[in-house]
């Protein structure tokens, strides 16, 4: 009996086993695409081993695109011009391509496969984004579920970035997390402090990320980063920016608001910042501050949910409820918003936003997916 | 079943034992593929690959392992994960090789792995006890039989395309109809040569 148990046991081990192996040598040598050469912008070629994704081979060559949702297909940031070497659109990328991007051979970096000669264009400014090596120089408690993260340069010892801009961190294996992996943290420091960052860590139930930074990361540790990217920025004009954000969307909203502080801006700027309950609001000093140094700046806190003893005299209801009563008053001819959250948020505050005379074009945000 | 010529099995398997349209399996794959004829051919192709390397693989591993040592029992699994293999081995030899073929394929392949006629056709093998050139002829004879019924089902819902077709009965309704009737059609092979 147990002979005949031993002998079913490894006959069929023995089929899995051969065949695994099969799986493995084709995935050495079918899989494998040998050395290819990629020409960047017309003036820089790399040579790589190719198999890999478009997205993971420039990222080990230091040529960063942005990826906030890192390679999984849904952010669409990674966009760049492939020229030759690549085969057709594949069904993944079509979706989160228009027309014309289609036209111009506008592709996903993280879709498209290595496996011949490429030649490839991607804007003269992803060139400045490089990775860093920091140093937490401070982590603190902002809220309960909010840190602040100072991160010092190393290598190199200096970032210029445009504030509102972010960059992505990269996590170290913890735990039973065996895989490094990077999100995209808003910059919340003054753009022209050039020797470090901060940045705004919302605990998130089960993050990788996240749980890493809360449980594990202390000062002094060393991290790696790669940035700056994005596309939120301070726009030119004359009217008032609305700023709305909720929770760590307050980051590069103080990084602005340096911005407007330092270069003198002279327009007016009302922030709309939305929080639970009391214990979720934070920075409200520093807010004080901007509002007596930055001349026409105003800073409305609501709260959706305020406990009873939190004794809140100010604007109560989800953000979009104070937005809809000050859009009411004023003129919105020239007003630009500027928003960071959650989706929802956000797609709730452009909907009104557009609904009071504000469309898509005078609406900044970054998607993060 | 030593006496039959396996050219016979092999016209018998694709016209009066059609593995789709007489034996109904590998339903999943024909209802949602056959939208486009040029689709249908990828698959079809390559259900004929897996089927035919899928049969002869299957066929060694059942005679010259399972049979010796009384574990004939466990054929399912092992066909199972047989299967499994040579269809993730077809998708790497398909993206290496040829690019369109994957594009139009790539998302299909797991279907091919889960395609019911693939084992059936394992199974039929092992009952009807063929020869092993038999049983490599009958499954490529039935890949040829299930590409066959694809490609013309595919023909007639392009053709009914533009056609008024009742709003309920559109989709896999209409399609489920016309496979009733392209059955009831194939029963008219039915005569020329039997094989159970």
């Amino acid at each position: 009996m147990i002979l005949k148990i031993l002998i079913t046991t490894a006959a069929m081990s023995g089929i899995s086993g051969i065949l695994a192996m099969l799986l493995v040598i084709a995935e050495r040598y079918l899989a494998n695409y040998g050395e290819c050469n990629i020409i960047i912008n017309d003036e820089k070629e790399l040579k790589v081993t190719g198999g890999a994704t478009l997205l993971s081979t420039l990222g080990s060559n230091k040529i960063f695109l942005p990826s906030a949702c890192g390679g999984r297909g849904s952010c669409a940031y990674c966009k760049c011009k492939v020229l030759e070497g690549v085969g057709q659109l594949l069904p993944t990328e079509e979706p989160l391509l228009t027309k014309s991007e289609i036209k111009d051979n506008v592709r996903l970096a993280c879709q498209v496969k290595v496996k011949q000669d490429m030649k490839i264009e991607i804007p003269e400014e992803l060139f400045n984004i490089k990775e860093y090596l920091a140093q937490v120089e401070l982590i603190k408690d902002l809220t309960h579920d909010i840190k602040l993260l100072r991160l010092k340069l190393v290598e190199p010892d200096e970032i210029k970035f445009k504030s509102g801009q972010y960059i992505q961190l990269h996590s170290k294996p913890y735990d039973d997390v065996k895989e490094s992996v990077s999100r995209a943290y808003s910059i919340s420091s003054s753009s022209s402090q050039h020797n470090y960052v901060d940045l705004m860590v919302r605990l998130m139930p089960d993050g990788i990320m996240t749980s890493w930074v809360f449980k594990h990361l202390k000062q002094n540790d060393k991290v790696k980063f790669v940035g700056p990217m994005g596309d939120f920025y301070l726009r030119e004009g004359d009217g008032e920016m609305i700023f709305i954000a909720g929770g760590s969307g307050m980051a590069p909203m103080v990084s602005l608001l340096h911005e407007i502080l330092t270069k003198k801006i002279d327009r007016k700027v009302t922030y709309f910042f939305g929080a639970v309950t009391k214990k979720d609001l934070f920075y409200l000093d520093e807010m004080k501050e901007f509002e007596k140094k930055i001349q026409n700046f105003s800073f409305v806190p609501a709260l959706s949910h305020p406990e009873s003893d939190d004794q809140w005299s100010g604007e109560t209801g989800l953000i979009t409820e104070p937005l809809e009563k000050y859009l009411k008053q004023i003129e919105t001819a020239d007003v630009q918003g500027y928003l960071c959250g959650s989706p929802g948020m956000i797609n709730a505050c452009v909907e009104i936003l557009k609904k009071y005379g504000i469309p898509g074009e005078r609406t900044f945000f970054d998607p993060f997916a | 079943m030593e006496g039959l010529s396996p050219w016979v099995i092999f016209f018998a398997s694709i016209f009066t034992g059609n593995i789709l349209l007489v034996y109904f399996l590998g339903m999943c794959s024909f209802l949602s593929v056959s939208k486009q004829v040029k689709t249908s051919l990828g698959l079809g192709l390559a259900v004929i690959f897996v089927l035919t390397i899928t049969s002869a693989l299957n066929y060694l591993v059942y005679y010259y392992i399972l049979e010796p040592l009384n574990i004939e029992y466990l054929r399912f699994i092992a066909f199972i994960i047989v299967i499994a293999s040579a269809v993730q081995l077809l998708e790497m030899i398909i993206e290496r090789f040829s690019e369109p073929l994957y594009l139009n394929l790539g998302i299909f392949l797991p279907l091919i792995t889960v395609n019911c006629a693939i084992l059936g056709v394992s199974l039929f093998m092992v009952i009807r006890q063929y020869t092993f050139i038999q049983s490599v002829l009958f499954g490529a004879g039935s890949g040829i039989g299930w590409m066959l019924a694809i490609l013309a089902m595919a023909g007639i819902r392009q053709r009914i395309n533009e056609d008024r077709i009742p709003p309920a009965l559109r989709g896999p309704g209409i399609a489920l109809v016309i496979s009733g009737i392209m059955a009831m059609a194939f029963i008219g092979f039915s005569g020329i040569v039997q094989i159970q």
